[in-house]
């Protein structure tokens, strides 16, 4: 029995959520005691895999196979499965990234394995039966999903845990897995990706705006609060259809569910397919101009207040904090 | 071009969700049932790209007759026959079998998924079908183009996207941005009465996992308000209650 936990990188560099699937997998090693071994694919320096080590692994094996450079879903998948029975890990877990939610359904299936998509909690062991938490009805519900299977795999959402230090020396094993050609038939053709921003799915803070700021043009107060804040910027369904902001910043029951620490919704009515994608943030602020506003209803804190007016006092506000 | 559309019936998106039996079903009273919004927009790059003739559309569903609404739309929306597997939808790796079972032996260009179902959340179905079918697949795709023996599809990623280029068959999890949802009009509507719906048996596929009971998340206190002309109190209370900066 063992523990594989597939820490994800980003052009080389490991992604937060990646440490917490990592700090995830070391709790329940120790809950249950069983090793943890992470797996690292891609070109990923040692110094990056050594660092892994900080949150208390004592190895990682790394998968560092010219063809594997780029990530291609079928390949990374049989590669996870393999590594997984080599170590014959019982357990393996990954995060619910963009490219996890690819990865664990088909690695579960390589492994007639239970899958816990979208894990917002850790399992509650009995024996074999693992009982875990996930999100359903986007969010307005939480099913407690049993695992019965023998071997497991458990998608981890992201901001679930934090990535909680624990430093120990790790050891890097490198390994060769068989590739099967069939597995590597797709091709990546471009990646676009800004480095410079935080990634919505991972952020602590998200400032997101809505139709009430009535233009794209008005959207420099949204994106200097947010960098202000280090937040990620999101926006309101209407608002990308109209496309006012890309579609990947829509959140809601039809587009992307976040749960940050800290979730500012200014000029957003609080429509309920809204509200499915954002109501388990840790704290909400709403800023409206409409004291009436649905989403003052599932607030934590609000300002009643003309966005064009708060936010640039909002903004020095910030400001002021951090400088002092 | 032979395209399948995997589609699921879900909860209108503005129903109240609750909980009947101690919290173990989701209870369906007054719930209105609709297409999955991500499988609209599969059935609609589906019709743009086999619609008029240049191809067919096979729309799947797995469940019970009470989906035969949802399925009778994807019909008048542009689907050409509809399979529905006779059980109830027990997870997403009970479906995948039941449309892999079927698919294989039907030799599709492309399965199309949505990107998840807004029930529960899993974007599984898709990943599950490709492994079964041993063939690519994509989630989360942004756009999607045919080319010959190939599909280019865009891929979100975190904080930008991915161009990839997939050799046919595929399944891929359609999200915003494929295409636009499609209303049926008069002449689908009529016309999708006589279409064929064919029904079938399921296979019987062990589960790995089952939902033991639900709960709905606690409501939060009530709002505390900061005046406008008072901001500085929001940060204050942001650092020193909340906790959060
Ligand atoms: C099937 C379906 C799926 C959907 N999925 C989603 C989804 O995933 N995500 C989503 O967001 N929506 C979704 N919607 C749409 C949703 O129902 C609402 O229409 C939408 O969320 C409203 O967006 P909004 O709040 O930006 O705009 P509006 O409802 O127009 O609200 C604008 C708000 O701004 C306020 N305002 C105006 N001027 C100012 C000002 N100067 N200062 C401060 N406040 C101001 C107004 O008081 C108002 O409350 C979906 C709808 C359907 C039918
Ligand atoms: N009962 C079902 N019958 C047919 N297709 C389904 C069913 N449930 C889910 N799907 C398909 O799988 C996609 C993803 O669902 P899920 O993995 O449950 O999030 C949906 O968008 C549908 O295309």
């Amino acid at each position: 029995m063992a523990i594989l936990v597939y820490i994800e990188n980003i052009a080389g560099a490991f992604k937060k959520s990646g440490y917490e699937a990592v700090s995830y997998a070391k709790t329940i090693g120790d809950a249950t005691g069983q090793p943890v071994t992470a797996l690292s694919i891609g070109k990923v320096d040692a110094t990056s895999l050594e660092n892994i080590g900080r949150y208390g692994v004592k190895k990682v094996i790394a998968v560092n196979t010219e063809q594997l450079h780029q990530f291609v879903n079928q390949a990374y998948a049989a590669v996870i499965a393999e590594v997984a029975k080599s170590i014959q890990a019982t357990t393996i877990v990954l995060s619910n990234s963009f490219s996890g939610k690819g990865l664990a359904p088909r690695i579960a299936a390589k492994l007639d394995a239970a899958l816990a998509d979208g894990a917002i909690t850790l399992p509650t062991i009995t024996g074999e039966a693992w009982e875990i938490k996930k999100s359903a009805f986007s969010g307005k519900a939480i099913a407690t999903q049993e695992l019965t299977a023998p071997i497991k795999v458990i998608a981890l959402t992201p901001n679930t845990v934090e990535a909680v230090e624990a430093p120990t020396a790790i050891e890097v094993e490198p390994f060769e897995p068989q590739i099967a050609a069939t597995d590597l038939t797709s091709v990546i053709q471009d990646i676009v990706q800004a480095t410079d921003k935080i990634p919505l799915p991972e952020a602590n803070i998200v400032v997101s705006a809505g139709r009430g700021l009535k233009g794209p043009e008005n959207w420099g107060i949204i994106e200097e609060l947010a960098d202000v804040l280090g937040a990620a910027t999101a926006c309101s369904k209407p608002v990308s259809d109209a496309g006012w902001r890309p579609h990947e910043e829509h959140v809601g029951q039809t587009g992307l569910a976040v749960s940050p620490n800290l979730y500012i919704a200014i000029g957003i009515s609080g429509a309920i397919q809204h509200l499915a994608g954002v109501s388990s943030s840790k704290t909400i602020v709403v800023i409206n101009n409409d004291p009436e506003a649905p989403f003052f209803k599932v607030a934590d804190y609000g300002i009643v207040g003309d966005a064009f007016d708060v936010i640039p006092k909002l903004i020095d506000a910030f400001k002021a904090y951090k400088n002092h | 071009m032979k395209i399948l559309v995997c589609i699921s019936n879900v909860p209108d998106t503005t129903s109240k969700i609750t909980f009947t039996d101690n919290n173990t079903a989701f209870n369906t009273t007054g719930i209105q049932y609709i297409i999955n919004p991500y499988d609209e927009i599969a059935l609609a790059r589906a019709v743009e790209l086999a619609g008029n003739g240049q191809g067919t559309i096979t729309v799947i569903h797995v469940g019970d007759v009470s989906a035969e609404p949802t399925i009778r739309k994807a019909l008048a929306i542009g689907a050409d026959n509809a399979i529905r597997i006779d059980a109830p939808p027990r997870d997403a790796w009970f479906v995948a079998h039941q449309i892999a079972s079927y698919a294989k032996a039907q030799d599709f260009d492309l399965i199309l998924t949505g990107r998840e179902s807004i029930d529960y959340n899993g974007s599984l179905v898709q990943g599950y079908i490709a492994e079964l079918l041993g063939i690519p697949s994509i989630s989360i795709a942004k756009k999607l183009d045919i080319n010959g023996t190939n599909a280019t599809v865009e891929r979100e990623i975190e904080g930008g996207k991915e161009v990839i280029q997939v050799p046919l068959p595929a399944v891929v999890g359609t999200a915003e941005g494929v295409a636009e949802p499609k209303i049926p009009n008069m002449r689908g509507i009529m016309g999708a009465r006589s279409k064929p719906l064919d029904v079938i048996a399921a296979i019987d596929i062990p589960a790995l996992s089952h939902i033991t009971h639900f709960d709905t998340p606690s409501p939060r206190g009530n709002v505390k308000l900061v005046d406008k002309d008072d901001v500085a109190q929001l940060v204050e209370l942001l650092h020193s209650e909340a906790k959060v900066i």
